[in-house]
């Protein structure tokens, strides 16, 4: 599914993020990444949907070296991958239907289609009644769900969430933490940098520990293993 | 590309001209300047390279032969004439020919030299047309070394001093033109600037859920050739009536027979089409440059 190998990256100001990386993710898998800040996580999400290159190395996702894509294929590969940030990046003029509805009008989906699908997103994260809200109208859970479902609308094969209860109460990250988990039982792969040390305790899950651009550490079941 | 899509880029693109106030009106006032002096100069050019061309058309040689030459030398002249080459054609005029042509040419004054028909001064005198008109120069010169003949004389200078006063006329346009589009490309490309800073988000967005770079450009590129469109709005009418306006005021004295200007039907249409075409390349690439950068997300 997705397969590194010796990945390095050196920013344009010289600031080596990822230091030899060595990792295998299998489909349907859930994993956490996490490590202090500035260790190298975001860059290693942000390599995954092709923000940015590695300096060397092979990253191949789907048996396709993602490092030999074309410009031209990116967003064929950005198609399969839903992207979660913390803080959500909704279009603050558009109501929460239009928001998710946008993923799917901006790749030419059909309105009949699109319809039937965004129904059905927001159903599996709970704001189905809530469509015709505006963001600024929700809380910051249902904002973080709005989000979510905009990811998933296309079915992606992977989903990348930068620390998603990042901006949350204790109480809403846990209702994320549910949305996740359905997605993931569905088959998706669930790849999530988080600072959150109650959850990567609680929901049991693979966890890849980055220090210094290193893997240091990549145990099923693992703990957070940093004092929060 | 489905019609959905096409109807979307529109309506964005609408949406972002009415967004963009006072910018679309300096960018589009821009453009409008720029096509005006398209328009003007492309106009001028093209007449005076077609007078040019005409003049140059009736250009001939007039060999005047040597007063003492006689018949046989005269005759061999005219073999050694059409053995030059780029020679179309040579014809004999007698120098009593060519004293009636002088008096035809002189109308009521002309009859003063009809005194001199019992002893003609003229030479009798060649004229020569050349295949090429451009060849003119060329072939005088070359005729000049030949025996018998007197001298050459050619209306070439008033064509090559229009084609000069031509060249001159163009390169001034050219570096005026360039000038002004340069111009209107950055404002439009600043102008659109705006909507993308507004838009930086919506684009990255588009981007992380897999839209295509074309699909993004899409209602920039509208934008783009609305305010090209718009701007040659005021240019396309005045080249229009100014020019039916200039044929007929010139037509009136059309007797200096040179004067005879492109027609209006087709050339001022075609012109028209022109600004059209140049006003929507500079909106459409000051627009797509401006998104460019964006992209490379």
């Amino acid at each position: 599914m997705i397969l590194m190998k010796d990945i390095y990256k050196t920013y344009g100001n010289g600031v080596t993020a990822l230091n030899g990386i060595n990792v295998e993710i299998e489909q349907g898998e859930f994993v956490y990444i996490v490590g202090p800040s500035g260790a190298g996580k975001s860059s290693f999400i942000k390599l995954i949907y092709r923000e940015i290159k590695p300096t060397r190395g092979s990253l191949q996702i789907n048996n396709r070296d993602i490092s030999e894509l074309k410009e031209k294929e990116v967003p064929m590969l950005r198609r399969n991958i839903g992207v979660i940030f913390q803080d959500f990046r909704l279009l603050p003029k558009l109501s929460v239907y239009e928001n998710v509805a946008f993923a799917l009008e901006v790749i030419e989906e059909s309105p009949r289609n699109i319809r039937k699908r965004v129904m059905e997103v927001l159903d599996l994260v709970g704001l189905k009644n809530k469509s015709r809200f505006f963001p600024n109208e929700l809380s910051g859970g249902e904002q973080q769900r709005v989000s979510i479902a905009r990811a998933i609308v296309n079915r992606p094969k992977i989903v990348i969430a930068d620390e998603p209860t990042g901006n949350l109460d204790p109480d809403t990250s846990w209702e994320i933490m549910r949305v996740f988990e359905e997605i993931n039982n569905s088959g998706t792969t669930i790849i999530m940098a988080t600072h959150s040390k109650e959850i990567v305790n609680t929901i049991k899950k693979r966890v890849i520990a980055i220090e210094d651009g290193l893997i240091v550490r990549d145990e099923q079941r693992g703990d957070y293993g940093y004092e929060s | 590309m489905k019609a959905r899509t096409i109807k979307r880029h529109f309506r964005e693109g609408f949406k972002n001209i009415a967004r963009n106030g006072w910018m679309t009106v300096a960018s589009v006032g821009a453009v409008t300047m720029t096509l005006l002096l398209v328009g003007a100069f492309l106009g001028l050019i093209l007449n005076l390279n077609h007078m040019a061309e005409k003049i140059e058309d009736d250009v001939v040689i007039k060999v005047l032969i040597d007063l003492a030459a006689d018949d046989e030398d005269v005759i061999a002249l005219g073999k050694e004439l059409e053995k030059v080459p780029g020679v179309e054609n040579v014809i004999f005029s007698s120098k009593d020919e060519e004293l009636n042509t002088l008096i035809d040419s002189m109308g009521e004054g002309g009859e003063v030299w009809e005194l001199y028909e019992q002893e003609n001064p003229l030479n009798h005198a060649y004229i020569i047309k050349a295949t090429d008109p451009h060849d003119t120069d060329g072939i005088a010169t070359e005729v000049a070394k030949l025996n018998a003949v007197d001298s050459v004389s050619y209306g070439q200078e008033v064509a090559q001093n229009l084609f000069k006063f031509t060249d001159y006329a163009r390169t001034v346009g050219i570096i005026l033109i360039a000038g002004l589009v340069l111009t209107a490309i950055f404002l439009i490309s600043n102008t659109i600037k705006l909507t993308i800073m507004a838009r930086s988000t919506e684009i990255g967005i588009m981007k992380l859920v897999g839209a295509t770079n074309s699909f993004i450009r899409g209602p920039f590129f509208v934008e783009g050739l609305l305010l090209g469109v718009l701007g040659s709005i005021i240019p396309i009418t005045v080249v229009l009536s100014g020019y039916k306006l200039i044929e007929s005021s010139i037509g009136g004295i059309s007797s200096i027979g040179f004067v005879e200007m492109l027609p209006f039907n087709p050339f001022a249409w075609q012109l028209a089409g022109i600004i059209l075409i140049v006003g929507a390349g500079i909106g459409i690439w000051g627009s797509l440059m401006s998104v460019r950068k964006f992209l490379k997300v």
